[in-house]
């Protein structure tokens, strides 16, 4: 019996080692320099790069970012600090009801909202659907880290005659940074691999992003339309953009290893 | 006296009124022997606290009951009792920091030097920092190092003047009796400390303030005899310029630093007077049968 | 002392300058906006759908889920398909997963030395990372394909008697959006399987052990029938997951709008279908479709999810917590 449950284990594993050996064998040939600084050639050209996606994938990170965590992070806040047991309990619900949903719903939602009112498919959409799915995320974590803040702390600072709201921003949360820093880790590595929800409101193109107003490429993006391509030499650069964007999250879950571990200052 | 007395209303405080009063001196090393506070009323001695029919109450549960008592200004003054008795919890209505219990509320009144401290218009704030509190288990901030811990409640209160900040840094430690043994560490972080060194790290912190009136909540509990002698000599040296509350179930420390104690049971002040007299000298049989140790 | 300063030195407490009241009041304030806005996506997830949807509702009636057909041309459009596809790609990953998932957690809580542990969460770790495209990719050019050689030919030389394995059938099916589905909900339902496996108290192990019994049946008995709805719980997650799996599944699924007789051939789940077409669509009641088709996705797997955490939430003891 327990050689089943070793048979299971082996078998979760497999897949893994699969998929990470195809990505290697397959993509790293065509890590080139090329491949890092050009731009895509038309349909049926061979060359060209993915430097688009690669730069368009960080730039959405960051409009996700910059949109995203606030809320997320102040959210999580009002849950630790200020919420009541029956409105925290309805909120929690709620983000986990919201981490729930697809991400191509968010692609919709994102359209609707922004793309089409716009009138274009637009890098702001894309950012702004990746931090809607952020929000849930971040929130959750946060509240969860500044929980376990021992209280004597907050009480310290009040008994020092300190308005509680510096009390939260200056010692409550610097208590709890890297676990907050974690938790937006986390998200990142989440988000960096979306492709659903970019469908309609980044686009992608073949072209650098000059403007928030414009398509924008993306790694994942340009993975999903080179692997489905007919064309080989857009399958091989599939290929590699796939090693980039896993090393990408690979890269974003070490640091969350680091940051966790790394001894108090 | 060289306590300070300001007469700041609670209100709004206006910096551009000339304050006169002496720099706190560095304090001598006394020899420990609690004066007996004199029976005869000193009228010339401050009040600090006029504490009238306090009552505090924890949802339907009273934990303090119709208390009324008078706590004189640059002295030493205990409360002491066994577990549950309610004496941290009327500490803690002396700087507002019951009010942070969801359910708390409270019936009577505490003047403070005259002043309502619970009047309209009072921010809790601010008297918390006219009245500060060092806690049980000592609680430095751990991202902060020491000299940041010392001086955070100046700092995220708005002084910014670095060279006062300096000078605030060395006297609080020096008061708290740190001084010697932090000085080359400044910057190591609060927590690297020993028990009884953050302990008097946390009071450095409270003083850094120079609250009037200092609150301590057992400080001494979670200590070795060795650090809790230490505290005791530096609420010895405090005296002169500091008023001092101290919550103890240490009945020998009680008889050790202050001039006078207040025996609490079941929420009840049952007997309050000059240290001696309680401890020699007990009038009610309630406390002599708590302080020859029947129970506790 | 010292006039030179502008700022007036605060001798004592009292001296401090009076604390901005609203500070407090805008902080709260900006935390609560912040914090309402749970409510306010979950509202516009739900408004955008059903408002997208009105047209399409409007035009098929409830009709549209027990429609089979799908016709741009006469826009003649059913969900049927596609919830046949949802249904049968979610219940093979079902099939696949959860007997590995929980054999797994079996093997991270009770039977695995100890340094085997963190390796391994690690590997579940790293798979619960990969992108869902990464995994369309590799099950495109190198799953699909020889799923087709091998287990596909074999299926159908010994079965194919049975429709649900009958000729012709391709690498790109049911199928194996089914198998690509199950590789990536094995992480979740693992790691949640496992988190209800560590939280039986030793004491029904220990029980068990008392009367006798033996490692395996030790764990059949006091564990897994303790943590019987924990269990189902996670495997109800792992649906939750696995019906709004979108992009691997558009790779490998086929993208064909009927109801094929065969597993082995190709369909269309809701999720897939949306990504697939909502580019395209080029008429208002065809997008409006789709909403419908998002919509319905929604529903079913928000119900889903809820279903998911009471199961889970019933079995949790005070001193568990779920990471």
């Amino acid at each position: 019996m327990s050689v089943l449950a070793v048979v299971c284990a082996l078998l979760v594993v497999l897949p893994l080692i699969l998929v990470l050996f195809y990505l290697l064998k397959m993509g790293v040939s065509s890590l080139n320099w090329n491949f890092f600084t050009k731009l895509p050639e038309p349909a049926g050209v061979d060359g060209g790069g993915m430097a688009n996606a690669i730069v368009g994938t960080l730039e959405l990170m960051g409009l996700a970012l910059v949109m995203g965590v606030p809320i997320g992070l102040l959210g999580g806040i009002y849950l630790s600090e200020y919420g009541s047991e029956k409105t925290n309990t309805w909120i929690r619900f709620g983000a986990d009801v919201l981490n729930g949903v697809p991400s191509i719903v968010w692609g919709l939602i994102g359209f609707t909202l922004v793309v089409a009112p716009m009138g274009g498919y637009s890098a702001f959409a894309g950012g702004l659907v990746l931090a809607c799915i952020m929000v849930p995320l971040v929130l959750r974590t946060t509240e969860e880290v500044l929980v376990l803040v021992p209280t004597s702390y907050r009480e310290a600072g009040m008994a020092l005659g300190i308005p509680r709201w510096k009390i939260t921003f200056n010692i409550v949360l610097r208590t709890a940074a890297k676990g907050i820093v974690t938790g937006v880790l986390l998200a990142l590595g989440r988000i960096a691999g979306e492709t659903a929800p970019l469908l309609f409101t980044a686009l992608g193109t073949t072209l650098w992003n000059t403007s928030l107003k414009d398509p924008i490429a993306a790694l994942p993006l340009q993975i999903y339309n080179y692997a489905i391509s007919p064309y080989p030499d857009q399958n091989r650069q599939a290929w590699a953009g796939a090693l980039v964007l896993i090393l990408m999250v690979f890269l974003l879950s070490a640091s969350v290893r680091i940051v966790s571990s790394r001894r108090k200052k | 006296m060289n306590s300070v007395i300001t007469n700041q209303p609670f209100v709004m405080s206006d910096p551009a009124k000339p304050v006169t009063e002496s720099v706190p001196v560095h304090p001598t090393a006394p020899a420990p022997s609690p004066s007996p506070a004199a029976a005869t009323p000193v009228p010339q001695q401050e009040i600090a606290f006029d504490i009238q029919d306090l009552s505090i109450f924890y949802g339907s549960h009273q934990a303090v009951k119709n208390v009324t008592m008078h706590i004189p200004s640059g002295s030493v003054t205990s409360i002491i009792g066994p577990s549950g008795c309610g004496k941290s919890t009327a500490l803690r209505a002396l700087n507002r920091m019951h009010e942070l219990t969801p359910g708390a509320r409270h019936t009577g009144k505490i003047l403070m030097k005259g002043q309502d401290l619970y009047g309209p218009g009072v921010d809790a704030t601010v008297v918390r920092r006219r009245v500060g509190m060092v806690f049980q288990k000592s609680n430095p901030f751990p991202t902060l190092t020491i000299a940041e811990n010392v001086l955070v409640g100046l700092r995220l209160n708005g002084v910014r003047d670095k060279t006062f900040l300096n000078k605030r840094l060395e006297e609080s430690l020096r008061m708290a009796a740190l001084w010697d043994e932090v000085k080359d560490h400044l910057n190591r972080p609060g927590t690297g400390l020993s028990g009884g060194q953050q302990q008097r790290l946390c009071i450095a912190r409270a003083l850094a303030v120079r609250p009037e009136i200092l609150l301590m909540d057992e400080p001494c509990s979670a200590l070795d005899p060795i650090a809790t002698a230490k505290v005791e000599e530096l609420i010895h040296a405090l005296k002169s310029q500091y008023t001092v509350v101290i919550v103890t179930h240490n009945m020998q420390q009680a008889a050790r630093v202050s001039e006078k104690t207040a025996f609490f049971y079941m929420g009840k002040l049952i007997e309050y007077g000059p240290t001696e007299q309680i401890f020699m000298n007990p009038k009610d049989p309630q406390t002599e049968a708590y302080v020859s140790g029947r129970f506790g | 002392m010292s006039k030179a300063t502008t700022q007036a030195l605060p001798l004592s407490a009292a001296d401090l300058p009076a604390p901005n009241r609203l500070g407090n009041r805008v902080f709260e304030g900006l935390t609560l906006v912040s914090a309402a806005m749970i409510g306010v996506l979950f509202l516009l997830v739900v408004w955008v759908l059903v408002s997208g949807a009105r047209m399409a509702m409007g035009v098929y009636g409830w009709s549209f889920l027990t429609n089979m057909h799908w016709n741009p041309v006469t826009d003649n459009y059913g969900a049927l398909p596609f919830i046949y596809g949802t249904v049968v790609t979610s219940a093979i990953a079902l099939l696949i997963a959860v007997p590995l998932s929980v054999g797994t957690a079996i093997y991270l809580t009770d039977l695995a030395p100890v340094w085997q542990r963190q390796p391994l969460t690690s590997v579940i770790e790293m798979l619960a990372a990969v992108p869902s495209v990464i995994w369309g990719l590799w099950g495109l050019f190198v799953l699909t394909p020889w799923l087709d050689a091998y287990p596909y030919t074999w299926l159908n030389k010994h079965f194919g008697s049975i429709p649900l394995f009958g000729a012709p059938f391709s690498a790109s099916c049911l199928m194996s959006a089914g198998v690509i589905v199950a590789i990536m909900i094995l992480p979740i339902v693992t790691s949640v399987s496992r988190e209800i496996l560590r939280s039986v108290p030793d004491l029904q192990r220990e029980a068990a052990y008392g009367l006798g019994a033996t490692r395996w049946e030790v764990t059949r008995i006091a564990v897994l029938s303790y943590a019987r709805r924990g269990l189902m719980g996670a495997a109800v997650l792992g649906l939750g997951r696995a019906l709004g799996e979108t992009m691997a599944v558009t790779m490998v699924v086929g993208n064909s709008p009927k109801i094929p007789a065969s597993l082995l051939q190709p369909g269309w789940t809701l999720a897939s279908v949306i990504a697939n077409q909502f580019g395209e669509a080029s008429t208002d009641i065809q997008r409006s479709v789709l909403f419908e088709i998002g919509l319905v996705l929604v529903g079913v797997t928000i119900l889903v999810n809820i279903g998911a955490l009471i199961l889970i939430k019933s079995i949790e003891t005070p001193g568990s917590r779920r990471a």
